[in-house]
């Protein structure tokens, strides 16, 4: 069947160049790329996932010294409401002497630098370290400990102690008011 | 030519089955309005869909749920994001146990559903003479001619025929199948005072709250509507120059050529 | 089966090649390589537009499995997650649900194309059959997959529907049971369907691919019926069929497009918008339109089959209208066997031609029967149309092959072609 190829192939070559083919094969090229982002983008958090990417909390109801956990994208977050004492504690250190190199300033907002707000999960392993809890122990530094593996951090939120590689992460927030701070 | 009349042949043919597949229930037939979101350009009365959530938070949703709208839908309603949460502060749900495990409510927000009037559907038959008020999230699509039946419904009570007897409890709807419906006339003239000054006549009420039923059981509408206009207009143009592409490269063949022996 | 030998210049290709012949057979199939007749006309367009039906059906469908729940508690809200929250769920969803119908619409054309032109003689009757179980396996995923929404007719079509086994006798009852996985329609109902419905389209494809193995081997059908005997009765499919396809899929795009954007739900039924009631039935249950003339056949059964004027019953009327419904369909493996013309094509069969017609109205009229209520003319009406659907396979074709008197035929397509020219 060589020969017949042979026939097929010259002529195509010539009419394939002919714009009108060029066109439609474009249009049709073209027309299936875009069809195909509908498909890939249903796989993106749809409006119901969205809408749960924020969440406000009211702050007015935790006292000086205590914190609470809220859920955000499903993950934990320590909001912690610090003494004067713990902001200089964790203010005292020198940072050049953390495993982590980071001053208190950089970890909260300026201003309202009572409020600590932290993603609790420990950058070790992924465990939720102890210590928002009234009654919890907080380790060695006051802040928190990790039972998993001995990870201690203080009132920053930073590490001080244990295999835990990093600090505390700090999620984005925002003040609204002064009682209402939105997560995300 | 052929072609065409066989395609006009092939659409007549899914027009009658569609057509045999809705066999018509006995109530008289919906009148007919004219909706601003039918037709290829149709988009939603966003004025009128204002008013008619008026319309249902005043009076429908006294019986009527909305399970499958959620606050921030009314984003495309027009309301910013703070209205949006005032409206939905107007509301309480159920909020997480207390310490002690006990129930507790909160203020409802955005991502949260518009609250049933009824914990479940026995309690809304208890206090409905034993119907069950449908939920409206998907009503106009639930309906045949969905849109016309509800406006026909709600402005089509009338005096039952002589010789029809109604029990207590029960209303005469021309409309509704069997033609004793347990919801009494819903909306009548002046019952709500519209924010924008608008007269509530039952006609405006009714057509009002069928734009808002409308976005609520197919908020997708609009966006359907112009992709839809895109992709049909790609379509055409491909299609056309696909036909010129195949004229020219059949026009040898249908000159006779033979392809594998002819130079 | 002669392969039209592909040697790719591309080093790596050639590799490939040697050790797997893909473009061979791809060349072989479908491209330059393969030699069709001349004069396939549009309605020979059919049946890759059924196969674009099956991709389309495919990739929307493993789609909506992403975020679809099978679980009677949670399924009609996961769909209306996917038409509200889910980001293009709903031009998915309605693709999906559109696409079923004009599945059937390409697939129903498909099959009367065979009808009118004798596509199921020898030396295609495996084709053909081939083409009948891939209906049937059709109709089974399209009927599962109308339950998953979990809406009322989906609740009530697959209880009506699972309910004709109980018609077989003795085992009947333990077979819905069996279907069921307990004693109604229920979640695990619900979740066998789900998984069901996400297999059966493979098996589809791969029955689709001996589809296709088996047209080669027996070449393309024509119009005109007679066989392919030179060269100039032919051109290679690659670019002369590819481009008419294309075109084709662009005509059967606008119209699909026309239903997904523009009226997603005028082929369903309202009542799947209400969730599913076990407590209470619809007005009326009304299958998908392209059920509708097989569920009229099933429901014009209403009498016992027994020896008149006894109480001797061979066959009740239950398992006599399940029994017919299954037949009219298997009733077209044996199509090829039943049809005594030794001529294909109802081009060169005038009687045949008008009888071809009747069975088209025939089917027309059994789909309208099928969206009624049977009261009054209607159920006369569906058994007049079924008695006449069997007739057509079982009478009127073995004998008209017979009897009738045809067309000369053409001494071969080149001829033919350049007369009308």
């Amino acid at each position: 069947m060589s020969t017949v190829e042979d026939t097929i192939h010259g002529e195509e070559g010539a009419t394939r160049r002919d714009f009108l083919h060029i066109a439609a094969t474009g249009f049709g090229a073209v027309g299936a790329a875009v069809a195909v982002w509908p498909f890939i983008h249903q796989m993106n958090p749809a409006a119901d996932t969205l809408a749960l990417a924020s969440v406000e909390v009211d702050i007015s109801q935790i006292p000086v010294g205590e914190a609470v956990l809220v859920k955000w994208r499903g993950k934990p977050v320590f909001i912690r409401h610090r003494t004067a004492a713990e902001i200089a504690d964790a203010r005292a250190v020198d940072v050049a002497s953390l495993p982590d190199k980071q001053t208190d300033q950089e970890r909260v907002l300026e201003g309202k630098d009572e409020w600590l707000v932290l993603t609790g999960i420990c950058t070790h392993l992924g465990c939720v370290p102890l210590g928002t809890k009234s009654g919890d122990e907080k380790g060695e530094y006051g802040g928190w400990f990790c039972p998993c593996h001995g990870s201690h951090y203080d009132t920053s939120g930073r590490i001080r102690k244990g295999p835990a590689p990093r600090n505390l992460e700090v999620p984005e927030y925002a003040f609204l008011s002064d009682t209402v701070m939105r997560i995300g | 030519m052929k072609m065409i009349k066989n395609i006009a042949l092939a659409a007549a043919a899914v027009a009658a089955f569609a057509v045999g597949a809705n066999a018509a229930g006995a109530a008289k037939h919906p009148e007919k309005v004219d909706w601003q979101f039918e037709g290829v350009f149709g988009t939603f009365d966003v004025e009128s869909a204002q008013r008619g959530w008026q319309v249902y938070r005043e009076v429908c949703s006294a019986c009527h749920g909305l399970k499958y709208f959620r606050f921030r839908n009314l984003d495309k309603l027009g309301y910013d994001e703070d209205m949006i949460k005032a409206f939905a502060a107007e509301y309480t749900v159920a909020g997480e146990p207390d310490d002690f495990g006990d129930p507790t409510e909160r203020n409802a927000l955005p991502q949260d559903a518009f609250p049933n009037p009824f914990p479940n559907d026995n309690a809304a038959r208890a206090s409905n003479g034993g119907a069950l008020p449908p939920d409206l999230s998907l009503i106009t699509k639930a309906r045949h001619d969905g849109a016309n039946y509800l406006y026909s419904l709600m402005t089509g009570y009338e005096e039952a025929p002589i010789g029809v007897d109604i029990p207590a409890g029960k209303s005469y709807n021309p409309y509704f199948k069997g033609g004793q419906i347990s919801m009494a006339s819903p909306l009548s003239e002046g019952i709500i005072e519209y924010e924008d000054g608008t007269a509530a006549t039952q006609e405006q009420m009714a057509k009002d709250v069928v734009n808002f039923l409308m976005y609520v059981a197919e908020p997708s509408l609009q966006d359907r509507h112009s992709l839809g206009l895109n992709v049909f207009l790609f379509l055409l143009v491909l299609t056309i120059i696909l036909y010129f592409s195949m004229k020219k490269i059949w026009k040898p063949i249908k000159a006779g050529k033979n392809v594998y022996e002819d130079e | 089966m002669a392969l039209s030998e592909v040697k790719p210049n591309n080093k790596v290709l050639a590799w490939v090649e040697e050790r797997l012949p893909i473009l061979t057979v791809a060349n072989s199939v479908m491209g330059p390589g393969t030699p069709t007749p001349r004069n396939l006309n549009y309605w020979w367009n059919f049946g890759s537009l059924a196969a674009l039906c099956l991709i389309i059906q495919l990739v929307s469908g493993i789609v909506l499995a992403m975020h679809y729940t099978p679980h009677t508690g949670m399924a009609f809200d996961s769909v209306e997650r996917i038409m509200r929250d889910v980001n293009y769920g709903w031009l998915i969803r309605y693709m999906h649900a559109n696409g079923a119908s004009f599945f059937f619409i390409a697939v129903y054309t498909h099959i009367f194309r065979g009808f009118y032109y004798g596509s199921y003689k020898a030396p295609r009757e495996v084709l053909w059959m081939l083409g009948v179980v891939i209906f049937l396996l059709m109709m089974a995923t399209a009927f599962m997959g109308y339950v998953l929404p979990w809406g009322q007719m989906s609740f009530w079509g697959a209880t009506v529907i699972t309910n004709l086994f109980s018609a077989i006798p003795g085992v009947g009852e333990s077979i819905v049971t069996l279907l069921w996985g307990g004693f109604s329609v229920d979640n695990p109902t619900l979740n066998r369907f789900f998984s069901l419905h996400y297999l059966l389209p493979f098996v589809i494809a791969g029955v689709v691919v001996l589809h296709i193995w088996a047209k080669k081997i027996s070449d393309s059908g024509n119009p005109l019926g007679v066989e392919v005997k030179s060269n100039a009765d032919q051109i290679p499919f690659h670019p002369y069929y590819t481009v008419k396809d294309a075109f084709g899929v662009g005509v059967f795009l606008m119209v699909f497009a026309y239903f997904v954007f523009f009226a997603p739900n005028a082929l369903g039924h309202p009542d799947n918008y209400i969730p599913a009631e076990p407590l209470v039935t619809p007005d009326s249950i009304v299958p998908e339109w392209y059920f509708l003339p097989f569920y009229a056949i099933l429901r014009s059964i209403t009498f016992d089959l027994g020896i008149p004027g006894t109480d001797i019953v061979f066959i009740d009327a239950k398992l006599l209208g399940v029994l017919a419904m299954f037949a009219s369909i298997l009733v077209w493996l044996a199509l090829p066997w039943l049809d005594t013309s030794k001529v294909r094509s109802a081009k060169f069969r005038p009687t045949y031609r008008i009888f071809f017609w009747f069975l088209v109205a025939d089917m027309l009229l059994l789909t309208v029967v099928g969206g009624k209520k049977p009261e009054g003319i209607w159920p006369m009406l569906g058994l007049a149309g079924t008695i006449y659907y069997f007739a057509h396979f079982l009478v009127i074709l073995p004998l008209l092959g017979k009897k009738e008197k045809t067309l000369p035929l053409p001494e071969s397509i080149i001829s033919a072609v350049k007369k009308s020219a």
